[in-house]
């Protein structure tokens, strides 16, 4: 029996020519991240390990980035355990303010992240970087304390779906779209415990960063990991960020698959979930008019660079609706750098938006960008949950860049070509 | 191991923003931050839940993040035992490691209501409802799981090794 890309890499990890789904093992780590919620936490389990010393100093990574620049007292507290302990360690991947990005999308920038690769994160986003050929996968905080003492993990083999894309997408839709589509059509546990493996001729017209976010949401499936084959697109991003050796897993010819799923791009239209659960998707034109009060643009999720690009072309020499609060979040110092390079930022602030440095903020209700009793956001981040993004009574529609930029000028979920783009 | 005790009953995708918002989550004491578990859907949790008591869910409990924080405020708030049809796969293994005794049965989660008395044996997975009577075979852990759980905890096992 044949072995899924994701067994493939599991199985090297583990020492063993062959896992099953099903199978418990114990993998050897190549990264072990954390950000400062969770890495607080783990730090402090940690402490309670016979053994306190870390793994290997290079292959822990921690990133500031949730609550920060720090936004209350608490807050503070837990960046200074991270800052002591990166300290004390001499952690070399230690992200505070001013280097640091939203951990997703500053990993594989920085180059820590390659094909073939096992890690896990105490963050459920963690799963973004299957966009790389990695095997990478969410944990909690006891998990990334024992891997950064120990180097390893257990799993167990996920069994996959097979997602097989074909055709071109439109204009104005993107990964997003693609994975909007995907969880409306399979819900929040279609993919519980599995792997979702995306393949296809289709995929020769996704961009790097429309794989990061097809992966990055591949938890609100409930699936253990996403992953992409390693193809010219990756081993260009890979050779341009990082110096790390990368290995290249396929997925044998009989390897076996829960479900396969045949997704035509070229049928597919901008789609947005409705509260509050990201399987509740519509299409564009197929509902009445919902009017906004915010729209944010960033995330882990849609705060790359092609991101703020997309934004850019939809706002261009228009202004945000009256009324409309609008929130731009470039998710690294990088993307921040090279959209005011580009003139992006002008063109968000001239259009009345405003700029923030990296912070995952509002995507979960953190700090910045809080919603008030009734009001409605949309926005490119994740998760559309009860009181995600603020109060209770509150309500948050997930979308691609493009159509919450279409969204922030007209004051109602729009596509780019209501404004004749 | 067993545990007894009087069921509060939720739906399906019981997610882990509701069972501790995010904005709590700059606190890193469990208890402090019990005091704020389910509040987002169930505001009366915290006034009445009591020392032993069991959650009872349908499918997906504790999809979202991979705050362990959320597992962590469901055992400081006094619950012995989550019963669900499933668990999302994050807060399955933070559930683990952390030592909150958690067990799959859909006939079990569907059939028990709210206020029902129930009781869970660990070890045979057996659950019975007290209240109607009724016994639901659980599924009990793979002998992998079981060591880190008689363990007391990842850590504890590790230590153990």
């Amino acid at each position: 029996m044949g072995m899924t890309m994701t067994q493939k890499i599991l199985a090297a990890h583990a020492g063993l020519d062959e896992v099953k789904a099903g199978q418990l093992i114990e993998a050897d780590l190549d990264l072990v991240l954390g950000n400062d919620i969770t890495s607080p936490v783990a730090i402090q389990e940690m402490q309670k390990l016979d053994k306190k010393t870390v793994f290997d100093k290079d292959k822990i990574a921690l990133v500031m980035d949730h609550f920060i620049p720090n936004k209350d007292i608490k807050s503070a507290e837990n960046c200074k355990c991270c800052r002591d302990f990166a300290s004390e360690h001499e952690i070399t991947n230690y992200f505070d303010v001013g280097q640091m990005g939203i951990e997703h999308a500053l990993l594989p920038e920085k180059g820590l992240v390659v094909a073939g690769d096992a890690v896990i994160g105490a963050d459920s986003h963690t799963c973004t970087y299957g966009a790389l050929g990695a095997f990478s996968t969410g944990v909690g905080s006891t998990d990334m304390a024992a891997g950064m003492v120990t180097g390893k993990a257990w799993f167990k083999v996920p069994s996959a779906l097979k997602f097989e894309l074909v055709g071109k997408p439109s204009k104005w839709v993107g990964g997003k779209d693609i994975i909007l589509h995907i969880i409306g059509m399979i819900g929040v546990d279609g993919a519980l415990y599995k792997s979702m493996e995306f393949v296809g001729e289709g995929i020769q017209h996704l961009s790097m960063d429309d794989r990061f976010t097809i992966c990055n949401m591949a938890i609100e499936a409930g699936g253990k990991n996403g992953i992409f084959p390693v193809d010219e697109e990756s081993v260009k991003y890979m050779k341009d960020h990082s110096k790390k050796e990368y290995k290249i897993y396929e997925a044998d010819e009989d390897a076996e698959y829960d479900e396969v799923y045949i997704i035509d791009l070229s049928q597919l239209k901008p789609t947005i979930s409705f509260p509050h659960l990201p399987e509740n998707t519509k299409t564009i034109g197929s509902f009445d008019d919902v009017k906004v009060d915010q729209a944010v643009i960033g995330s882990c999720t849609n705060g790359r660079l092609e991101d703020m690009r997309i934004a850019a072309a939809v706002m261009k020499g228009r202004k945000v609706a009256k009324n409309v609060r609008c929130i731009v979040i470039p998710a690294t110092q990088e993307i921040y750098l090279q959209s005011m390079g580009e003139g992006l930022l002008e063109i968000f602030i001239e259009a009345g938006a405003v700029v923030s440095t990296p912070t995952c903020g509002p995507c979960l209700g953190g700090y910045m960008g809080i919603l008030a009793a009734g009001e409605r956001c949309i926005s490119t981040t994740n998760r559309n949950f009860v009181g995600r993004m603020g109060h209770v009574d509150s309500e948050v529609y997930l979308a691609s860049p493009a159509i919450a930029a279409a969204s922030a000028i007209t004051g109602k979920i729009s596509a780019p070509e209501e404004l004749g783009l | 191991m067993k545990a007894y005790g009087s069921v509060f009953k939720y739906g399906d995708n019981v997610d882990t923003d509701v069972i501790i918002p995010a904005r709590y989550l700059n606190i890193t004491d469990g208890y402090e931050l019990a005091k704020h578990c389910m509040e987002d859907i169930d505001k009366d949790f915290v006034k009445t839940v009591k020392e032993g008591d069991i959650i009872v869910a349908n499918k997906n409990f504790g999809c979202g993040s991979s705050r362990e924080h959320a597992p962590l405020v469901i055992k400081c708030a006094g619950i012995s035992c989550v019963i669900a049809e499933t668990f999302a796969r994050i807060f399955y293994r933070n559930a683990i490691n952390i030592g909150l005794p958690i067990i799959e049965c859909p006939e079990a989660a569907k059939a028990i209501k709210a206020g029902d008395q129930v009781s869970v044996d660990f070890d045979s997975g057996m659950i019975t409802n007290e209240t109607t009577g009724q016994s639901y075979q659980g599924q009990a852990f793979p002998p992998f799981m079981q060591e880190i759980i008689s363990a007391g905890g990842l850590i504890a096992s590790i230590n153990k090794k």
